[in-house]
């Protein structure tokens, strides 16, 4: 490393300020189409943790030895395995949830954050900060993951990691379960509305 | 006839982007003037003809359960397909680095213009998501992958093309709220113009 990068800032800078999603605008298909119900989003948001973690960790290893012709592939093929291993894990261990995620936990393969972070952080850096740089990046993915699914499990169902939260003396008065906030499209409103709101804070970042 | 059906269908009743959102980060990221983001749409759907029915024949040959049985009888058994997803992107991958190549060699303007999305489309989740659906579907013939594949990849070129029209014109003429200016309000867009292919939902073709 020419420069010092600090590690404070490569674990927290993802959090907000460089967020995955909203900022970069990586991952965004498994942002619409796990954010329905709260408690697999949350899952999915720690399975790409771990598998960013570890990738990073695994390609800033060898990343002296990858040839730059087929560095893709061999990128592609750490992450793939490491999908798989998660994958098992997953139908072994809690096989509802891995119903409801079905192909798109296999769709982590191709989900931007890792081939941008493998590209643009861990070919060129060491194992120790490239692993806080895949947990950081992880960790803002997931927090945008449970933003969106809160509200829209909240006003889509009235219930929160399957709990009922609207209180039934409310559906007697009228209120009814918004069913737009289940259909995909409503998922990008919520992310545009974390973008408005997070760039009218961080005045930069506007365009 | 079959075949022209599935075609039709993957354009516009499954369109990759309106109904299943896949390819979104590409689709976002690439759509702000119409000439690139055709230039993106096209090499898609040739990743797409190519690589649906590449995968087709390895699952229906190697992979799938009992694939196996025409090297003999004792590997009627055998069942592979846990190997289905790392067959794919080391597939998908290798084509991508080929056309790559290509491209270079014998459009070096087109390879100018496209830049670093070319190796992207390694990891553009239509592509992936296509062989899994192929996967998922069962589908008869190898012509029946290509139709799909070309069907997939024509409703992404719609998609991309219109949403890079739409944000030329928004960029010039309209004044959007400042923290909303740029991907905000194509989020925005996109989903308005999800919300109107889902009318497409339900028809039997």
């Amino acid at each position: 490393m020419a420069e010092k990068v600090s590690l404070r800032s490569v674990l927290f800078n993802p959090l907000s300020r460089n967020n995955p999603v909203v900022v970069q605008v990586l991952g965004i298909c498994s942002v619409l189409a796990v954010t329905v119900k709260l408690a697999p989003a949350l899952v999915m948001g720690l399975s790409v943790i771990v598998v960013l973690a570890f990738s990073n960790v695994i390609i800033s290893l060898i990343r002296n030895t990858i040839p730059t012709n087929i560095r893709i592939i061999v990128q592609l093929v750490v992450v793939a395995a490491l999908v798989i291993i998660v994958d098992q894990l997953l139908q072994a261990y809690m096989y509802d949830v891995s119903k409801q995620l079905s192909v798109f936990i296999s769709l982590i393969i191709t989900n931007c954050i890792l081939m941008g972070r493998l590209e643009a952080f861990a070919m060129s850096n060491k194992p120790w900060p490239s692993m806080l740089d895949g947990i950081g990046n992880g960790a803002g993915y997931a927090i945008i993951l449970v933003i969106v699914a809160f509200f829209r499990e909240l006003l889509g169902s009235g219930t929160l990691l399957g709990y009922q939260v609207v209180p039934q003396w409310c559906y007697d008065h009228g209120y009814v379960n918004n069913g737009l906030m289940i259909l995909p499209p409503m998922a990008l409103i919520v992310v545009a509305c974390i973008i408005w709101v997070q760039r009218s804070r961080n005045k930069e970042l506007q365009e | 006839m079959e075949n022209f059906n599935i075609f039709l269908r993957s354009i516009f009743v499954d369109n990759m982007i309106f109904a299943y959102f896949l390819g979104m980060c590409s689709f976002l990221a690439v759509s702000k003037n119409v000439k690139t983001a055709f230039g993106l749409g096209v090499a898609v759907t040739f990743m797409l003809v190519i690589t649906l029915p590449v995968n087709y024949l390895l699952e229906t040959y190697v992979l799938k359960a009992g694939a196996l049985s025409w090297l003999g009888p004792e590997y009627a058994e055998v069942d592979l397909s846990f190997l289905s997803l790392i067959m794919f992107i080391a597939v998908i991958a290798s084509m991508t680095q080929l056309v790559e190549m290509a491209v270079e060699k014998y459009s070096p303007s087109l390879y100018a213009s496209l830049g670093i999305f070319l190796p992207l489309i390694a990891v553009n989740c239509a592509i992936l998501g296509g062989s899994l659906f192929m996967e998922q579907r069962d589908f008869p013939s190898v012509w029946t992958a290509v139709c799909a594949g070309g069907g997939w990849g024509i409703g992404w070129l719609l998609a991309i093309t219109a949403i890079a029209a739409i944000r030329e014109r928004l960029a010039a003429y309209s004044s959007v709220p400042a923290p909303l200016r740029g991907i905000g309000i194509t989020f925005i867009v996109t989903a308005l113009m999800g919300v109107a292919f889902m009318s497409f939902l339900g028809i039997k073709i």
